[in-house]
């Protein structure tokens, strides 16, 4: 049978549809001129540039303890939730707990952060905390929807989670904490280092629910590239981007890697 | 195949009332909500038996080994092992191994580590663990595969090393759950060869739980028949099937011509039961406990059954009907024949094939008599 050229044609050019702004943004972070649209020649000053923008630096230190922090947060916050949802199969309000944990990934961005800044300003009317808007408003409110990210993960692990290793375990002398650390925790693992990626990438990548929540003095890596674009795009934001969709690519890469290993392997025989 | 009697016939020690039970379940409940999957089960279960819990999904089988090993708390009632108290102690405390149906081998460890797992809990020292490992190895022949891990095992493989690493500990008593039920026919038959062998050589009291009656026909001492919660008969393999206690156990048990009949003659010696559906009486050569009118129910094994052309002797003018042969199954060793009776009832006739070939052998529509021995049948009144 000949080989058709229409799915390689295809395939290729949804491949370009996503990737050509990508790759032509990276090439254009090593252009020689100021002028973004022309290329006169190879060179890397714009990184150069890049470090010594106290500004841009700022805000990507900023940008990296937050997504830390929150997807820190979200990991305990995400598996607990997990583990209430696969482990105690019927409590009341199952089905609300479950559809309520897994909203934030549908809700638009606009909205979380309207709700989230106007909340946080009822909060500091009411019970004077927290003061102002600042990191800890931002750590918050990405802790709030990357919860949802690793609680979907886990509990996708834990439901194919086989009890009776747990039991089996028990069974040969360990103590339920014993066998959390032996069994359990190894097992799930993968699974809560790709949600813990997921979140942290979640959290970098965040510009809506940010620019709602923050105050003034900590604007994040996001928001700055966004108010530098709007005054006219500079090379040194492109030699930035390319730095991120790096970081982001390998995150997004180790996670995937790791939800695949963490499947348990196709039983032979 | 069949458990030989290590346990010689006049020590098997279920016959000696003053024997001490090694496990003893007593008047045990363990409900879910308001649904109780067991209910006010007693047993007694001797050192060195391989004792089979036999009954059908929901039974309550699974349960009762759950509460063994220590994973369910009964609602009522208590479980003693090697006189001990064990109903409340942790599974973490008891001396019961148990090999799972899922085998629940540990995936991110190899089948060394795996085996080993409970002697390190033990805080056994490290070379005598390495020993202990090998030595079971070697039992379950696994020599070449310690460093292999268990996605990277067949089935029959896996099975022999969630049994080695269930036994790793010498618990004194080892629950297992289906534990060929997850092996094809053939594999099942052998292994099912060799688990008798490992039990008898290291002396270790099994309680099975299985579905498959075959299964536990030919591994166990003795026979748990469960149902519906409640252990509807305990007894030897040759107890269950010849002598059923119920009209269940016989039907759970093989397959069965059952009958219903009244009570025409009670004596202490013989007893005649009249039944409508068999188109003739029958005559039962031992005494019953029943009066007379009573209705109860007859019930024999197809292999019981003979078929002839010619309408034997009957002496007692019982035992014997006629009907036409509906359907015959040809099994190779054996035939199946259907015999439908002049009152539409069917009957299961199953025939040795001990002439090959044979041109006489009853065939298709033929009239032909059954006939049975006078104390070939069960009489069953529950």
């Amino acid at each position: 049978m000949r080989r058709s050229w229409f799915l390689p044609i295809a395939a290729a050019l949804g491949f370009a549809f996503l990737y050509a702004p990508i790759v032509s943004l990276v090439i254009f972070s090593f252009n020689e001129s100021r002028l973004v649209t022309v290329w006169s020649g190879f060179s890397t000053k714009w990184y150069g540039e890049l470090f010594n923008d106290p500004q841009l630096l700022g805000a990507a230190w900023l940008s990296l303890q937050i997504a830390a922090l929150s997807a820190t947060i979200a990991l305990v916050l995400g598996t607990l939730a997990a583990v209430a949802l696969v482990r105690f199969r019927r409590f009341k309000g199952r089905t609300l707990f479950s559809g309520m944990v897994s909203a934030p990934l549908v809700m638009p961005d606009v909205i979380t952060g309207l709700a989230l800044l106007l909340l946080f300003v009822a909060m500091e009317s009411t019970l004077g905390w927290p003061q102002g808007r600042g990191m800890l408003t931002i750590v918050i409110a990405h802790a709030t929807f990357c919860t949802a990210y690793v609680c979907v993960v886990v509990q996708s692990r834990l439901s194919d989670f086989d009890r009776s290793l747990e039991e089996a375990a028990m069974d040969l002398g360990a103590s339920p904490i014993r066998t959390f650390f032996d069994i359990t925790l190894p097992i799930i693992a993968p699974a809560l280092v790709s949600g813990w990626l997921l979140g942290f990438t979640l959290s970098l990548d965040d510009l809506v629910i940010a620019s709602f929540v923050s105050g003034p003095g900590s604007s994040t890596l996001p928001m700055v590239i966004f108010s530098k674009v709007k005054l006219g795009v500079s090379p040194d934001v492109n030699a930035l981007a390319t730095i991120i969709i790096g970081i982001v690519a390998l995150g997004v890469l180790a996670a995937t890697i790791l939800q695949l290993r963490a499947r348990p392997k196709k039983a032979r025989g | 195949m069949a458990k030989k009697p290590q346990i010689a016939a006049d020590t098997r020690p279920w016959r000696d009332p003053a024997a001490k039970p090694f496990v003893r379940i007593r008047n045990v409940t363990k409900k879910f909500g308001d649904v109780a999957a067991v209910s006010d089960v007693s047993l007694d279960i001797y050192k060195g038996e391989l004792f089979c819990l036999l009954g059908g999904s929901g039974s309550g089988k699974s349960t009762l080994l759950r509460m063994l090993a220590g994973f369910e708390q009964p609602t009522a009632g208590r479980i003693e092992i090697d006189g001990q108290d064990m109903t409340d102690a942790p599974p973490y405390n008891r001396p019961v191994n148990m090999m799972f149906q899922s085998y629940a081998l540990f995936p991110h460890m190899n089948v060394e580590q795996n085996i080993a797992y409970g002697l390190k809990r033990d805080g056994l020292p490290k070379t005598e663990i390495a020993e202990r490992v090998a030595e079971l190895l070697t039992l379950v022949k696994l020599q070449d595969y310690g460093k292999r891990k268990p996605h990277q095992l067949s089935g029959g493989q896996r099975q022999r090393v969630a049994l080695a690493r269930a036994l790793a500990k010498r618990p004194k008593l080892l629950l297992l759950d289906e534990p060929l039920g997850a092996l094809d026919k053939k594999l099942r038959e052998e292994t099912q060869f060799e688990l008798v062998k490992i039990q008898e050589t290291l002396g270790v009291t099994f309680i099975v739980v299985t579905h498959d009656q075959e299964e536990a026909m030919s591994l166990a001492t003795r026979i748990g028949v469960m149902n519906q919660g409640e252990i509807a008969m305990i007894g030897e393999p040759t107890d269950i099937y010849e002598f059923p206690n119920s009209r269940f156990v016989a039907g759970f048990i093989g397959s069965v011509n059952m009958v219903e009949g009244t009570v025409t003659e009670d004596e202490p010696d013989h007893v005649r039961i009249s039944s409508a559906e068999l188109g003739c009486d029958i005559h039962v050569g031992h005494g019953v406990d029943c009066a007379p009118e009573q209705i109860l129910w007859w019930a024999i094994r197809p292999e019981k059954l003979h078929l002839s052309r010619e309408k034997p002797a009957n002496p007692f003018n019982a035992n014997v009907t006629h009907g036409v042969v509906e359907d015959i199954g040809y099994l190779g060793d054996m035939s199946v024949y259907q015999v439908v009776l002049d009152s539409g009832k069917r009957l299961r006739v199953t025939q040795t094939n001990t002439v090959r070939g044979n041109p006489d052998a009853i065939t298709w529509d033929e009239q032909v008599y059954v006939t049975w021995g006078d104390t070939s049948g069960s009489v069953l009144t529950v």
